[in-house]
């Protein structure tokens, strides 16, 4: 799109008298665009999509796609060579490639045992480029020194194919990380993680099966922290030892000898192998002791057990306390009853008396009033027959009558005082209310009527 | 690192081209070239055919065969049924296979899929999924690989309910639509892709003529990015209508020598159409075909021949159905067969060389016809839209699902499209001539480069950026002066039919200024030397425009705002 169509026809030269402001003027303007819908397919549409979805104009859009590409090409170009190399290592020979580092001589020590085939072969092809005999000789180098480029050969050799590759990774001592000291994994919650995790990871490496159980973190649950030591435990591990094998001799000469250091090596190979499971399930086992995972389980299950014994104790002594808190309430209650009872004995006892006492004065109060009023004579001393009659009108009303209306009566009785109407007109008054109360007959009394 | 696990690289994904009467599949091969895939029988043009016997499914030319035998179980021609609901679909292509009928809402066929003697009746999202299915079956078996992902080409009117029923039905196949692409871009895709071909601004038709129906297209191609002018359609037109007229040949001839008409008999038509669809694509590549069928009617085994000249006679009429149909979608666009820079056959029926040697008289020697028989370069046009869907697959199979799904949305593709062409007035004496740089329909935003020689003794050079449109001029190549009389389109057309036994009147696209819309000049020119013009211009219409001398320093910039 950038690059420019040539177009073979010739511009015009500048009118006479054209003139304009930095030599650019503007005429007009567009005429109106359509609403199109473009067909979402092919390169240059998705430029297109690019451009418009993150707003870039094309200059920027071509700068950013250009810069993308650099990158990778740049990154392609660095990523491995960046390892230093040693200059002890360069001075390596390649007899003894045994004891030499092969990730190391190809710059792969950061990746070990995770470098991809490819990342190997690369790698090989980057040392090659800088180590090879020819390149010394051009630079000027004048000893016929190749050691380390047949280093760099037997290490591509050892790496590059499978079954040599597991044997050298199985005894990588490199790769193997050292495990934590207990002081070190005790001295804060999460150092243990922190130290252990590794260890882990560079031992899963030697399991057949993939992925393995990770250690997780303190809050784990129970089934990971237990699916992860019954998977150490019960590790299946592809580790060989034939890489430290004792080189067996090939002449046919001496067959004795061959098969004797054979057997050797097949016994020195079971016996690390061994060694070495015994070694993990010694890890695992100091790991596990060290896990306050597994101590915080057993604590929380021997709780747990605990609570329900504790629970079932207090149930016991809160049910005790309550039949004891109710004996003690009913008893105090008893005798609550016992004294308001005595109490309101005595109360109604003194109220009987006291109202009897009213009772006998208001009856006194009567008698006194048909006594003050001479009962009822008109003259001069009352008959013997009116004075019995009108006591036994007072003492019917006395009878017929109850303590309150007894004790209006009287009052009555004393408001009317000496007036022998007026107090005839109360016992009157008094026998109409007891007749029209049911409580005396008519005709009963004789004299207030 | 090398190995790059995420979700949207474990994708792998084919271009897949979906048709009534044969699909195909393409995937882009190492090399970087689109390559259709054969099946597991050799054929690159799979019959979109399923067929079942005793509860065995058979599928492409295997199904095909079980026309004449099985038709009753044997389904055929169901892409277009896809989605849409039974009142509004045509049933005839299934005249001689299963028979299309109503469940709920959608269309179905009933057969007997199973062992059992009870007819099933099948959805047909069902049967798609199990074409679909097959389709995926064949090529993760050429490639070695599971195939997981597709890009699905679909005719230009499929609505949105039929894109869905295709999704799902490729989703219950186990493939992930990446996306359905339009056919005729498919086709424009794949002839812009190949290596020699040039990012240049043109206008295409793309006619698709397939076995049962005809599209066709006018695609505006841009800077490489594409606008569907317009599009036309004809659902009765096809390869079965020149089936037809050799089927129709050869029962005449038998009926003459046996008085019975092999028609009449279902199976002898059924025998019929097969070897005569058979003769008949033979015609596209010899001069002489036969045709021989054993017991076509009452035993009667028949064979014949029939030459080229002969078909072409009597297929004439449908050859210019097919030729009416790309002029009809050029009107349609309101353009002009000057302006088709381009025509891309595509569709198994593009093969029948009579076609595109009428496209060739109709069209301006410029305008290039890609056909087999026109053009030896040409795709093979059965190809075209799998091998389209194959290299958009391949572009876009990297992306992540939403990626692809934001691309592809309205606010993406709405654009505006330029009304007018842009381009350079050149005056040189009295003559004013005018160079579009920016073609109409481009999209926008856009920006365009282009490169003018200057005067060769250099100096002051001047541009004028004007909008321009085209006009159609017409000349009668009369003995005495030359008439300029500028026509409308429609009189045009009507002219050039009315003049085909007189004169040939020379019709060509002239350019006029419309609208000047900025003014620049270019000081100090060396001789020989080139002056780079790079118009700009946003979706607002604003523009921007810079003009310098090649390897020069000082370059003039100008902005015209938006109206």
């Amino acid at each position: 799109m950038s690059s420019a169509q040539v177009i073979d026809v010739t511009l015009p030269a500048l009118p006479a008298g054209w003139a304009a402001d930095k030599d650019f003027k503007a005429v007009g303007k567009l005429s109106a665009a359509t609403q199109r819908n473009l067909e979402p397919v092919g390169p240059h549409f998705l430029a297109h999509a690019r451009r418009k979805r993150h707003h870039r104009t094309f200059s920027e859009d071509e700068r950013i796609q250009a810069q993308q590409n650099v990158k990778k090409t740049e990154e392609d170009e660095n990523d491995e060579i960046s390892e230093d190399e040693d200059p002890m290592m360069l001075q390596r020979d390649a007899k003894d490639w045994k004891s030499q580092d092969h990730y190391a001589v190809l710059g792969l020590s950061k990746h070990r045992w995770r470098a991809t085939p490819d990342m190997v072969k690369r790698a090989h092809r980057k040392k090659v480029l800088r180590h090879h005999p020819d390149k010394k000789a051009a630079l000027g180098d004048r000893d016929e020194n190749d050691s380390f480029f047949k280093c760099i050969q037997k290490a591509t050799e050892v790496l590059s194919d499978p079954v040599k590759r597991r044997q050298f990774d199985s005894v990588d001592e490199a790769a193997d990380v050292e495990p934590p000291s207990k002081k070190a994994s005790q001295k804060s919650p999460q150092s243990f993680f922190k130290l252990w995790r590794p260890v882990f990871e560079s031992e899963a490496r030697f399991s057949k099966i993939q992925p393995v159980p990770q250690l997780g973190d303190e809050n784990s649950t129970f089934e990971e922290v237990n699916n992860f030591y019954n998977f150490w435990y019960n590790f299946d591990s592809w580790r060989t030892f034939e890489y430290l094998d004792e080189d067996v001799p090939d002449d046919n000469e001496n067959r004795d000898q061959k098969r004797h250091v054979e057997k050797k090596n097949a016994n020195a190979r079971r016996k690390r192998k061994t060694e070495d499971t015994a070694r993990l399930r010694h890890l695992v086992d100091d790991c596990a002791a060290l896990d306050e995972r597994i101590k915080n389980f057993r604590k929380a299950a021997r709780a747990g057990k605990d609570k329900k014994r504790l629970e079932k104790e207090a149930e016991a002594k809160r049910i005790a306390e309550e039949k004891e808190k109710a004996r003690l309430e009913e008893e105090q209650r008893k005798k609550d009853a016992e004294e308001a009872a005595k109490a309101d004995r005595e109360k109604a006892k003194k109220a009987k008396e006291a109202a009897k006492n009213a009772a006998k004065k208001n009856k006194r109060v009567l008698k006194g009033s048909v006594k003050d009023v001479n009962y009822f004579a008109e003259s001069g001393e009352p008959s013997a027959a009116q004075v019995d009659s009108v006591l036994t009108d007072v003492d019917l009303i006395n009878a017929k009558i109850d303590n309150e209306e007894l004790a209006s009566l009287a009052e009555r009785l004393t408001a009317a005082g000496k007036d022998a109407a007026a107090v005839k007109n109360v016992y009157t008054e008094e026998i109409k209310r007891l007749v029209a109360a049911g409580k005396a007959k008519e005709g009963e009394v004789k004299f207030f009527n | 690192m090398s190995d790059e696990t995420n979700g949207a690289g474990e994708r792998f994904a084919i271009g897949i081209s979906f048709g009534n009467s044969s699909s195909s599949i393409a995937r882009i091969n190492p090399e970087g070239k689109a390559e259709v895939i054969a099946n597991e029988e050799g054929d690159r043009q799979i019959p979109s055919i399923l067929s079942y016997i005793g509860g065995e499914q058979y599928h492409g030319t295997q199904a095909k065969a079980q026309l004449i035998r099985n038709s009753e179980n044997t389904v055929a021609y169901f892409r277009d049924y896809l989605g849409k609901d039974f009142k509004s679909i045509d049933p005839t292509p299934c005249h001689n296979s299963a028979h299309p009928i109503q469940t709920d809402s959608t269309v179905a066929f009933s057969i007997r899929d199973t062992e059992s003697e009870t007819p099933n009746t099948v959805t047909v999202s069902e049967i798609t999924t199990r074409h679909l299915l097959r389709l995926k079956q064949s090529a993760s078996d050429y490639l070695g690989k599971e195939v997981n992902a597709a890009v699905i080409t679909v005719p230009t009117d499929f609505n949105d309910a039929q894109r869905e029923a295709l999704t799902a039905a490729a989703k219950a196949a186990g493939l992930d639509v990446l996306q359905l692409i339009h056919e005729p871009v498919a086709a424009a895709l794949a002839y812009d892709a190949r290596p020699e071909a040039t990012v240049t601004d043109k206008l295409t038709v793309v006619a698709d003529l397939g076995g049962t129906r005809s599209d066709a297209a006018v695609i505006a191609s841009r800077g490489g990015m594409y606008t569907i002018l317009a599009t036309a359609h004809d659902y009765e037109l096809g390869g079965s209508s020149l089936d037809q007229i050799v089927i129709d040949h050869f029962a005449k001839e038998f009926i003459k020598k046996h008085k019975t008409d092999p028609r009449e008999n279902a199976r002898g038509l059924a025998k019929l159409k097969m070897e005569g669809e058979a003769t008949r694509k033979a015609l596209s590549l010899g001069t002489n075909a036969t045709l021989s069928i054993e017991s076509l009617a009452d035993g009667i085994d028949y064979g014949s021949t029939i030459n080229r000249t002969r078909y072409e006679l009597l297929s004439n009429k449908v050859f210019a159905q097919f030729t009416g149909l790309i002029e009809q979608v050029i009107k349609k666009a309101e353009l002009d067969v000057l302006d088709i820079d381009e025509v891309i056959f595509s569709g198994g029926v593009s093969h029948t060389p009579k076609i595109a040697q009428i496209a060739r008289s109709i069209f301006p020697e410029k305008t290039q016809i890609l056909a087999p028989s026109t053009l030896t370069s040409a795709i093979n046009p059965s190809e075209l839209s799998a091998r389209g869907a194959a290299i958009q697959a391949s572009l876009i199979q990297e992306f992540e699902t939403e990626d692809i799904e934001q691309s592809i949305h309205p606010m993406v593709t709405a654009t505006p499209h330029l009304n007018k062409a842009i381009g350079v007035e050149f005056t040189s004496g009295d003559a004013v001539e005018f160079l579009p740089l920016l073609n109409t329909q481009t999209a926008l935003p856009a920006r365009r480069v282009a490169q003018y020689n200057v005067p060769a003794e250099g100096g002051d050079v001047f541009i004028r950026v004007c909008e321009g449109s085209r006009e159609i001029k017409v000349t009668k190549p009369e003995p005495k002066a030359k008439e300029e009389k500028p026509k409308t389109e429609d009189d045009e057309d009507d002219s050039d039919f009315d003049s085909d036994d007189e004169e040939e009147e020379i019709r060509e696209v002239v350019w006029k200024t419309e609208q000047p819309i900025a003014e620049l000049a270019v000081k100090g020119v060396k001789a020989k030397g080139k002056v780079e013009l790079m118009i700009h211009i946003n979706a607002d219409l604003g523009l921007q425009i810079t003009a310098r001398e090649v390897g020069g320093q000082s370059a003039v910039r100008g902005a015209v705002e938006s109206p």
